[in-house]
């Protein structure tokens, strides 16, 4: 790894411009050759060629670039790609295949859930993130007892905790009954 | 993105002892959700990071004392969830899921949420004069738009706010910050002293001195009284406070015992508001008690033109914050 870890100050190996790191993309181990200032969402994008996540803003405002790291969402346009040696980085294009859905894609196509489609891949990923916080009773903005241990899952929930992705085509409230039918589903 | 080296450090003086080592260049990352944005608009141009985001300084402890303390890595997400924090320190839970989105509180660091910058326009406009962002250049805020800028404790150098709603919550709380600093000295410093107003000096921001990195926050035990973090928006989620409450009030048969009351998106830092809180303090829980503590808050405030409106609304806000503390329960 050439990618120092300063443990004894003495033996630090600094990185200079470019990185050989090894990331954990969808199952597969990716060994790649990086500048350091390559973004997450740049590696997985021009150098791994997964362009199922996509770069709206670049800067963490609209949520297109949303993959899930050691199961959380995070925004891939506002992480390094050298700080995420050893993390399990899952992207849409890890989630399901044109024959085998993930049930979330299946139901943002069941319930029309987009239009043009670009912020879509950001929103599954969210969705699915999101819905894991859930099952761990995360709070949010609109719960209204945080000491409350349950979270009741309203469509005001689904509202704040997807408010890191924007939809130019305003497919929201599709999007919404979307997340809504695969969290009913989870629950019977 | 200008150039920069890279290290990861795994240990808190490792960490300290590379920044320093590497000089006037070196940053701390961590959760990179505002130090990445600002280095791709070359606003931060650090020569070589040192990476702390895998620190062990990620968990939540008890203190013997009844207080908590919060590793500086944590990520916000982890904190506004612990059942400790939900139930003893409400506010910093609200406050904490009150900011920004799911996605970035999961990324961000609590020492990186202390230390974000400000959101002003005029620090992200590099064609601007900005005396925070470049000493010197002036303030295109003073004459500009500035409708979401300080109207407490501002200068001629600088008008912008800090944009935390955590800080609001924690100076509310008396937080303390640990650090640790380039000659590996560990030190607390309250809340209240940890921020700098501009002044002259709009860019420097905290007291910390260069290379000395944020270890951890330490809560002393919850205060009495009913805790509310309040934000007013521009937009229902996922934008930054107009104006910010947070109130910690103790009433007793309609009687302010204790208050606590701290103010954001009005000033270059979390506002305690002392005035407000000795406006409170033995009186009745009553409307006009709760405005004249909001008079004696915005006593000494300040409109620029665009942001005049935000006096009035820091003290509707404070007072229905503090009507709601003292419903009876």
């Amino acid at each position: 790894m050439s990618v120092s870890t300063v443990a004894d100050a003495k033996d630090a190996e600094i990185a200079t411009k470019a990185a050989h790191i090894a990331l954990t993309v969808n199952g597969r181990v990716r060994h790649l050759d990086l500048d350091l200032r390559t973004s997450l969402l740049d590696a997985l994008r021009e150098h791994l060629h997964l362009t199922g996540t996509k770069k709206g803003c670049d800067h963490g405002q609209c949520g297109a670039c949303t993959v899930l790291v050691n199961g959380r969402r995070i925004n891939s346009c506002l992480t390094l790609a050298v700080m995420h040696e050893d993390d399990d980085i899952v992207t849409i294009e890890g989630l399901g295949s044109p024959g085998a859905l993930h049930a979330m894609q299946a139901a943002f196509v069941e319930r029309d859930g987009f239009q043009c489609g670009y912020c879509t891949p950001g929103q599954i990923c969210s969705a699915i993130g999101m819905l894991a916080e859930v099952r761990e009773e995360w709070p949010s903005h609109v719960t209204i007892d945080v000491a409350s241990p349950h979270i009741a899952l309203t469509d005001n929930e689904i509202r704040e905790r997807m408010s890191g992705n924007i939809c130019r085509c305003a497919a929201y409230p599709n999007i919404v009954a979307a997340i809504r039918d695969v969290a009913d589903g989870a629950r019977r | 993105m200008r150039p920069f080296t890279y290290e990861r450090a795994t240990e808190p003086r490792a960490a300290v002892a590379a920044v320093s080592r590497a000089g006037a260049g070196a940053k701390f990352i961590s959760g990179g959700t505002n130090l990445v944005d600002l280095m791709r608009l070359e606003i931060e141009r650090p020569t070589h990071l040192v990476d702390i985001s895998r620190l062990p300084l990620k968990d939540i402890e008890e203190l013997p004392d009844g207080g908590l303390r919060i590793g500086a890595q944590a990520a916000n997400s982890d904190v506004a969830a612990d059942r400790r924090v939900r139930t003893r320190y409400p506010v910093l839970s609200q406050a904490l899921v009150a900011g920004a989105s799911g996605q970035l509180r999961n990324k961000a660091s609590i020492g990186g949420n202390l230390l974000q910058r400000t959101r002003c326009l005029y620090f992200y406009d590099t064609a601007a004069g900005c005396n925070k962002r470049d000493p010197g250049s002036g303030c295109s805020a003073i004459d500009g738009v500035n409708r979401m800028h300080a109207i407490l404790g501002a200068s001629d150098a600088c008008i912008a706010t800090h944009p935390s709603d955590m800080a609001v919550a924690l100076a509310a709380l008396d937080a303390q910050i640990e650090s640790l600093g380039a000659g590996e000295a560990a030190r607390r410093i309250g809340i209240g002293e940890f921020y700098r107003l501009p002044g002259e000096t709009p860019h420097i921001e905290t007291i910390l001195q260069p290379g000395e990195m944020i270890t951890g926050v330490v809560l002393p035990p919850p205060p009495a009284g009913r805790q509310i973090y309040r934000k007013v928006r521009d937009r229902a989620s996922y934008a930054f406070a107009v104006v910010s409450v947070a109130a910690i009030v103790a009433a007793e048969r309609g009687t302010i015992s204790a208050a606590r009351v701290a103010l954001g998106g009005v000033a270059h830092k979390p506002w305690r508001s002392l005035e407000a809180e000795a406006a409170l303090t033995g009186r009745s829980a009553t409307i006009a008690t709760f405005r004249a503590a909001a008079e004696a808050a915005m006593a000494n405030a300040v409109g620029r033109g665009h942001n005049d409106f935000k006096i009035e609304l820091a003290k509707r806000t404070l007072c229905r914050t503090l009507a709601v503390a003292t419903e009876p329960s």
